[in-house]
C-alpha cells in the first residue's frame, strides 16, 4: 500500500541567481498512515515550506511529491484545489476559523466544499463537533470561544471532508498547556485510532511525547528522523481528555 | 451554502451603510434621470402623439411641431379627395403672446382645432366640454399654468394678441417642452390669434379609412402634394423628439447625469466590497487552502455584490417613488413607467456584479500559502 505522504529529492529554491534562496535541498520523507510526524526546527528552517508543498499550496523546484500514490508535481494548478480537497485536512496556528460564522457553519463550510448540504450536513456537522467534545457550541461564533476550543472547532473543521492527511502548522502555539495536550491528544488519536497520517510542525518540545516520529529539519535539510521519541505516559494523556470524545 | 456572504456584508455595519449608501444614490440618480428622460420624451410629441391622427401634413423641411410654416389651406381639399382618407382637418399650433389681467405678457402655443373633428383635441379635461370650444374667444388651458397665465379657473379672461380670450375649459398634465404652456381653442380663433390668414393653416390632420394601409396612403398623399412633407404620426413624433432631446442636448445631458450615476455606484460599490474582501482576505485564502475553487470564492463575493443590490434598489425605488411623486406637483415632469422600475433592478444587480469584479481580481491572487503566515 502506498505511503500517504512521500517525497523524494524535494527541493525549493526562492528567486534565482546570486540572490537566491534554498529553502529547501533534496528533502526524502514517508509519513505512514496512523502515524504522528512532528516536523521540528529552528525559524527558517524550511518547516513552513515543506508542510506547504505537502499540503500542495507550493510547488516544489524540482523533486516528487505523492499524496497517497499520486504525484502532484505534475498537476495543473487547477487540480490542485481538488487533492487538498480530498485528502488533505489543515490545521492552523490562529485557527483561520471564519469569524462571521458559527462553530457549526465553519465545519458546514467544510462539508459545502465537498457538495454535502441541507439538514444532512448540519448534522455531520454537529457530529464532528460532538468528537472535539464542542456539540453545545454549534452556534457559538468563534469569538466567543476559548483558543483551545477555536482549535478543537479547526480540528472538526479539518476532518469534517475525512481527508487521509491531516497538516497542522504549530497546532498549539496559540494555546496554553492545558488545551495545548487536548489538541494533540487528539491529533494523536486521528492517526493511531483512524489511520491518518498526521503532519505537525512545532517548536515546542512538549509535545515530542505525542509524536512517534520526529523529523528534524534545519538550513532546509533534514538533519535526524527519529522513530523513537520520548515514550508518552498514556494515562497522563487520558486523565487529561476527559472531555473529548472518540472521534467515529 | 453556509451563509459566508450575507454574514460579512452585515458584519460591519458602517461599510454596509455606505454600500447601500452607493447604491441608493445611483439608483435615485439613473431613475430620476431616466424619468426626467422619458418625461421630456413624452412632453414634447405630446400633441403629436395624442392627435389621434395617422397622418401629418407639415410644411416642406419642418423639423418638429413648434416650427411649423404656414401654407395654402387648399391642400386640405386635396387631401380630402383622396382615396382613403376618412377624415382630414386644418390644425395650427403657433408661439403667440397672452396677456394677464395684471398686463404682464407670457409666450404661449395656440393650438387651433376643429371642435368638432375626431383629431387634435385637448384631453384629460377636468372642466367644460369640448363643444365649449364652437364659441368665440374660448379657450381651455391647463391647471399647471394657472400661476403663469394669471388665471384662477373657469370664466377668467385674458388677451391674445389684443383679441379677448375666455377660459371655458381646463386640462390637467398637459405639459410644454418650452414652457410656453399650449391654449387650445377652435380653429377659427386661432387664425387671429396666430395672425393666419384665413387661406393658411399650419398642419392638416388626416385618419385613415378602416383597413387601409397608412404608408400607403401616405406615399399617394405625398405623390399629389406639392411643397409639403406627408408624415406618419409615429414619423413626426420621432422627428420632434429626436430635434427637442438630441438637436437641442437635453438630453444628452439628462442621459449623461443618469450614466455618471451609474458610475458613482459602480465606484462605491467596488470601494466597499474591495475592502471587504481585504479584510476577509486571510479567510478566502483559508478557504483556497481548503480545497475551494476560484468559482466558489466568487459566488461568495457575487452573493454580496447582489445582496447589497437588491437591498439598495428596493431602497432606491422607494425613494425615486417618493421623488417622482412629489415632482408632480411642481414644475417638473418625472415618469417611472414600470418598465424602468424592473429595468432599473437588472441595472442595479449588474452595477454591483461589475463593481465585484475588482474583488475578484484579488482574489484570484492570492497565495494560499499566506495561511500559514501568522
Amino acid at each position: 500500500m502506498e505511503h500517504p505522504i512521500a517525497v523524494r529529492e524535494l527541493t525549493k529554491v526562492y528567486g534565482a541567481g546570486p540572490t537566491a534562496f534554498r529553502a529547501l535541498d533534496t528533502v526524502n520523507l514517508e509519513v505512514e498512515r496512523g502515524e504522528v510526524m512532528l516536523l521540528m526546527g529552528p525559524s527558517g528552517s524550511g518547516k513552513t515550506t515543506l508542510i506547504s508543498i505537502l499540503g500542495c499550496i507550493l510547488r516544489p523546484t524540482s523533486g516528487s511529491v505523492k499524496i497517497l500514490g499520486k504525484e502532484v508535481t505534475r498537476l495543473g494548478e487547477k487540480q490542485l484545489p481538488r487533492v487538498r480537497l480530498e485528502n488533505i485536512g489543515f490545521i492552523f496556528q490562529g485557527f483561520n476559523l471564519f469569524p462571521t460564522l458559527t462553530a457549526g457553519e465553519n465545519v458546514e463550510l467544510a462539508l459545502d466544499l465537498k457538495g454535502q448540504r441541507g439538514p444532512a450536513a448540519k448534522r455531520r456537522a454537529r457530529g464532528f463537533l460532538e468528537q472535539v467534545g464542542l456539540g453545545p457550541k454549534y452556534d457559538s461564533f468563534p469569538a466567543d470561544l476559548s483558543g483551545g476550543e477555536k482549535q478543537r472547532v479547526a480540528i472538526a473543521r479539518a476532518v469534517a471532508t475525512e481527508p487521509q492527511v491531516v497538516l497542522a502548522d504549530e497546532p498549539t502555539a496559540a494555546l496554553d498547556w492545558h488545551s495545548g495536550r487536548t489538541v494533540m491528544g487528539m491529533l494523536r488519536e486521528l492517526a493511531h485510532r483512524h489511520g491518518r497520517a498526521v503532519v505537525v510542525v512545532t517548536h515546542d518540545n512538549r509535545v515530542v511525547e505525542y509524536g512517534d516520529r520526529v523529523v528534524r529539519i534545519e538550513d532546509g535539510r533534514i538533519l535526524n528522523d527519529s522513530t523513537e521519541p520520548a515514550p508518552l505516559d498514556e494515562s497522563s494523556v487520558i486523565s487529561n481528555q476527559s472531555s473529548v470524545v472518540s472521534f467515529q | 451554502m453556509p451563509p459566508l456572504a450575507e454574514r460579512n456584508l452585515f458584519h460591519d455595519r458602517v461599510r454596509l451603510a455606505v454600500t447601500l449608501t452607493g447604491v441608493v444614490f445611483a439608483v435615485v440618480l439613473i431613475v430620476v434621470q431616466l424619468g426626467l428622460y422619458v418625461g421630456f420624451s413624452r412632453t414634447t410629441t405630446a400633441l403629436v402623439d395624442m392627435s389621434r391622427a395617422d397622418l401629418w401634413v407639415v410644411s416642406k423641411n419642418v423639423p418638429y411641431i413648434e416650427q411649423g410654416i404656414p401654407f395654402s389651406e387648399r391642400k386640405l381639399y386635396t387631401v380630402r379627395a383622396t382615396l382613403g382618407v376618412a377624415e382630414a382637418q386644418n390644425y395650427i399650433v403657433r408661439f403667440t403672446r397672452w396677456k394677464r389681467a395684471d398686463g404682464q405678457e407670457e409666450a404661449i402655443q395656440i393650438v387651433g382645432v376643429n371642435p368638432e373633428s375626431t383629431m387634435g383635441q385637448a384631453w384629460n379635461i377636468v372642466a367644460g366640454r369640448r363643444e365649449d370650444l364652437k364659441v368665440d374667444d374660448s379657450v381651455f388651458v391647463d391647471r399647471i399654468y394657472f400661476p403663469k397665465l394669471g388665471v384662477r379657473g373657469l370664466g377668467d379672461t385674458a388677451e391674445i394678441v389684443g383679441r379677448r380670450a375666455r377660459v371655458v375649459g381646463l386640462t390637467q398634465g398637459i405639459r410644454t417642452f418650452t414652457t410656453s404652456p399650449y391654449v387650445f381653442t377652435n380653429y377659427r380663433n386661432a387664425l387671429d390669434y396666430a395672425n393666419l390668414r384665413e387661406d393658411q393653416t399650419m398642419f392638416i390632420l388626416i385618419k385613415a379609412q378602416a383597413g387601409v394601409n397608412v404608408e400607403d396612403l401616405r406615399r399617394r398623399l405625398q405623390a399629389g402634394l406639392t411643397d409639403v412633407d406627408v408624415l406618419t404620426r409615429q414619423q413626426f413624433s420621432d422627428m420632434t423628439r429626436h430635434y427637442w432631446l438630441y438637436t437641442t442636448g437635453a438630453g444628452m445631458a439628462v442621459l449623461m447625469a443618469a450614466v455618471l450615476g451609474l458610475l458613482v455606484g459602480v465606484v462605491v460599490v467596488a470601494q466597499t466590497i474591495y475592502s471587504s474582501t481585504m479584510d476577509h482576505l486571510r479567510e478566502f485564502g483559508t478557504l483556497k487552502a481548503m480545497g475551494a475553487t476560484n468559482a466558489y470564492i466568487y459566488k461568495v463575493i457575487m452573493r454580496q455584490a447582489v445582496i447589497a443590490a437588491v437591498i439598495g434598489y428596493a431602497l432606491g425605488i422607494s425613494l425615486s417613488i417618493l421623488v417622482v411623486h412629489e415632482s408632480g406637483k411642481g414644475g417638473a415632469n418625472i415618469v417611472l413607467p414600470w418598465q424602468l422600475g424592473v429595468g432599473m433592478l437588472g441595472l442595479t444587480v449588474a452595477m454591483c456584479v461589475a463593481a465585484a469584479f475588482v474583488s475578484i481580481n484579488k482574489v484570484t491572487k492570492i497565495d494560499p500559502a499566506m495561511v500559514f503566515k501568522g
